[in-house]
């Protein structure tokens, strides 16, 4: 097992360095310098304690939606719908934070479960879908990122309109949000907030269901072999169920953590892009939770750090979606690393 | 009444239509990717590389070539979207690579790196074009009563272009040795590669084919209604993608899936002017065309027309 986790860790390293080269490439192509384009990148990330909490911050939703991915990965579903199920899950949690007037925790409480539930419901078509009709999951969730968005599209303007602005909601009240004051002062005025902690508690609470119950067990077998997981007792069907429901509520969960504590409102005609880097995250780290937490800060750490690269030097800040994008095709292509790696240590190491 | 729905119908049919035609190409190149055995959910990224490479082209020779630039601007879309899609079919075919992250990789290069480059060019990431193509009359069939007003009149070249493609698509796919050798590969790529066909080079074909025509789609989308590379084809390729599935992998089904996506869009997108609609809330019209497709695969699930083998890298030892 052990050395199963090496040789993907390495994998992922590698294709981490030649996405990082690519994107130094493409820097040399537009006449910039790739070294002061890294230095300023990374120091945007990590400079200073408040760039440290947005790094963070930025992360928490992809640890989310990058679980999403994750756990449904493991029982062989693509789930192409964070974005949506993000979207529903922020929808449900600002529409309970402008409606209801409760004390603090218990209005974040019922906010987080209404994320949850509505990303759990979204997650739950898709699934229904496929274990009853073998509709295929991955059109069926980007059916359900559309009608998401144009619910959120037409919800939003109906109920919850800003003061000035047509294309927003309003913004939370202070109760409602998921940033407190002892955690923003810590990293010197930061996004950083309580979603942190729920994305925190979700990686463990995921890797202990993968690892650990029954289910979890039951879930990997249907991943590895429906056929097979059947004629050994396992009931397929329900296990697809579930996982995308969790999987579902795991974005949810991160759509609250976005939309009511990195930002204050939600926005209509866009669809979360933390839904799709879900999928990065989740190649990148292996498809294991902790691997998930990891790729997730480290791409936090590019999108936070490309603004101030950006204001350094001349180089859009696209250069952190396009290092994510190739790294993501560099794990794709993993085999190629691993063949080469394969080659190089019987090289070097002889009989080993 | 009837009169004003026929006015209303006449009214946004050539919307419907220019809609409706860059999904139909981004579908049959899917069609051609999915016969082979390849999926490519990168469709939505490569119409965005076909949309970037043509305002590229357009926006420097329009002044310089103004009567070829629309023409030299879609034949850069569908040789970058080609060669772009080379990096799904090695991914995928000759690496054996899981195809549907493939695909989601090639979306996120597309989307990152076209903007990129833009935002490079011209700072807002935006590229504008003067002058798109021109409707026209088609001479003597506009005069037909009925289907002269409804299909000939007000046309861009394009539709005829993506329709004749159709045309020779079919033709290709169900009437050649080419096509039965390509859509075998799809079925059972073992009994192909017994019979000699070669599964790699027919799959990199089908796989470039289907870039070629999606670039192609995205550069339509820039030459008729957009006018404008904006960094995203906001979901026409996932869109095309269903149609593809929606039309049951045939010719005639993705005419029928990809006009009916076209139609329900328009008919959602004007309905605040026509009064019949306008009582109906926008947000069961708009999410219309997505709920009728799950309800069609779903009544579809059990006669599902897939082909067997697609989705699945080739693998010469199961022979």
């Amino acid at each position: 097992m052990k050395r199963v986790f090496g040789k993907s860790f390495i994998t992922a390293l590698v294709a981490v360095l030649l996405g990082l080269l690519a994107g130094a490439v493409l820097m040399v192509f537009i006449g910039a310098n790739p070294f002061s384009g890294y230095l300023y990148l990374f120091r945007g990330g990590l400079m200073t304690i408040e760039r440290v909490g947005n790094t963070l911050a930025t992360a928490t939703p992809l640890i989310l939606t990058g679980l999403s991915v994750a756990f449904a990965f493991r029982t062989g579903l693509f789930n192409i719908g964070a974005a949506g199920q993000m979207l529903i899950g922020g929808l449900c949690a600002t529409a309970v934070g402008l409606t209801l007037v409760l004390p603090k925790p218990l209005l974040l409480t019922v906010m987080v479960a209404a994320a949850i539930l509505g990303g759990a419901v979204w997650g739950l078509v898709p699934g229904l879908l496929k274990a009853k009709f073998n509709v295929h999951e991955v059109v069926a969730t980007i059916m359900m990122n559309w009608i998401s968005y144009w619910t959120v599209y037409y919800v939003v303007p109906a109920y919850f309109k800003g003061a000035y602005l047509e294309t927003e909601s309003r913004k939370i009240s202070e109760a409602a949000s998921l940033k407190v004051e002892w955690l923003t002062g810590l990293f010197g005025g930061s996004y950083i907030n309580l979603g942190l902690f729920l994305a925190l508690i979700s990686v463990i609470v995921i890797a202990f269901i993968i690892d650990r119950t029954i289910f979890g067990y039951e879930l990997k077998a249907v991943g590895f072999n429906r056929h097979a997981s059947e004629y050994a007792g396992i009931k397929a069907n329900r296990s697809i169920i579930m996982s995308m429901m969790i999987a579902g509520a795991m974005a949810g969960l991160g759509g609250a953590t976005f939309y009511v504590g990195y930002a204050s409102n939600i926005q209509i005609g866009v669809l979360p892009t933390q839904g799709f880097d879900g999928i990065a995250v989740s190649l990148l780290g292996g498809n294991s939770p902790w691997g998930v937490f990891g790729a997730a800060v480290f791409f936090g750490m590019l999108h936070s750090g490309k603004g101030f690269m950006n204001a350094m030097t001349r180089i859009p800040p696209e250069i952190a979606d396009t290092i994510i994008a190739t790294i993501i095709y560099f794990s794709a292509t993993s085999i190629l690393i691993e063949r080469n790696w394969d080659k190089l240590k019987k090289r070097a190491g002889g009989a080993k | 009444m009837q009169s004003s729905m026929w006015t209303v119908i006449v009214q946004i049919f050539p919307y419907a239509i220019a809609f409706t035609i860059p999904l139909l190409i981004t579908a049959l190149g899917g069609l051609f990717s999915e016969r082979s055995g390849v999926v490519n959910i990168g469709l939505e990224g490569l119409m965005v590389i076909g949309f970037f490479a043509s305002a590229l082209v357009i926006s420097k020779l329009e002044l310089a070539l103004p009567d070829i630039a629309i023409g030299l601007g879609l034949l850069a879309a569908f040789i970058a979207g080609a060669l772009f899609s080379l990096l799904h079919a090695f991914a995928c075919i000759s690496l054996n690579a899981n195809q549907v992250i493939s695909g989601t990789a090639i979306n996120m290069i597309a989307g990152a790196l076209t903007v990129f480059l833009a935002r490079n060019m011209t700072g807002s990431g935006n590229i504008l074009i003067i002058h798109g193509l021109v409707r026209r009359n088609v001479p003597l069939l506009c005069k037909i009563p009925v289907v002269g007003r409804l299909i000939f009149t007000q046309t861009y070249a394009t539709t005829w272009l993506v329709l004749a493609i159709l045309l020779v698509s079919w033709f290709l796919l169900y009437k050649t040795s080419f096509g039965l050798r390509l859509r075998a590969c799809g079925e059972h790529p073992q009994a192909a590669d017994s019979a000699g066909i070669n599964v790699y080079r027919m799959r990199y074909i089908a796989v470039m084919v289907s870039g070629a025509f999606a670039g192609l789609g995205g550069a339509i989308i820039l030459v008729t209604y957009s006018g404008e590379f904006t960094g995203t084809v906001s979901g026409l390729g996932f869109l095309a993608l269903a149609a593809l599935i929606f039309g049951q992998w045939k010719p005639l089904g993705i005419l029928g899936a990809t006009f009916f996506f076209g139609f329900a869009s328009t008919i959602a997108n004007v309905s605040q002017v026509i009064p019949a609609l306008s009582r109906i809330p926008g947000i069961l019209l708009k999410n219309f065309p997505y709920i009728i497709t799950l309800a069609v695969l779903v009544l579809s699930s059990k006669y599902s027309q897939a082909p067997r083998a697609v989705g699945e890298p080739y693998d010469k030892a199961k022979r």
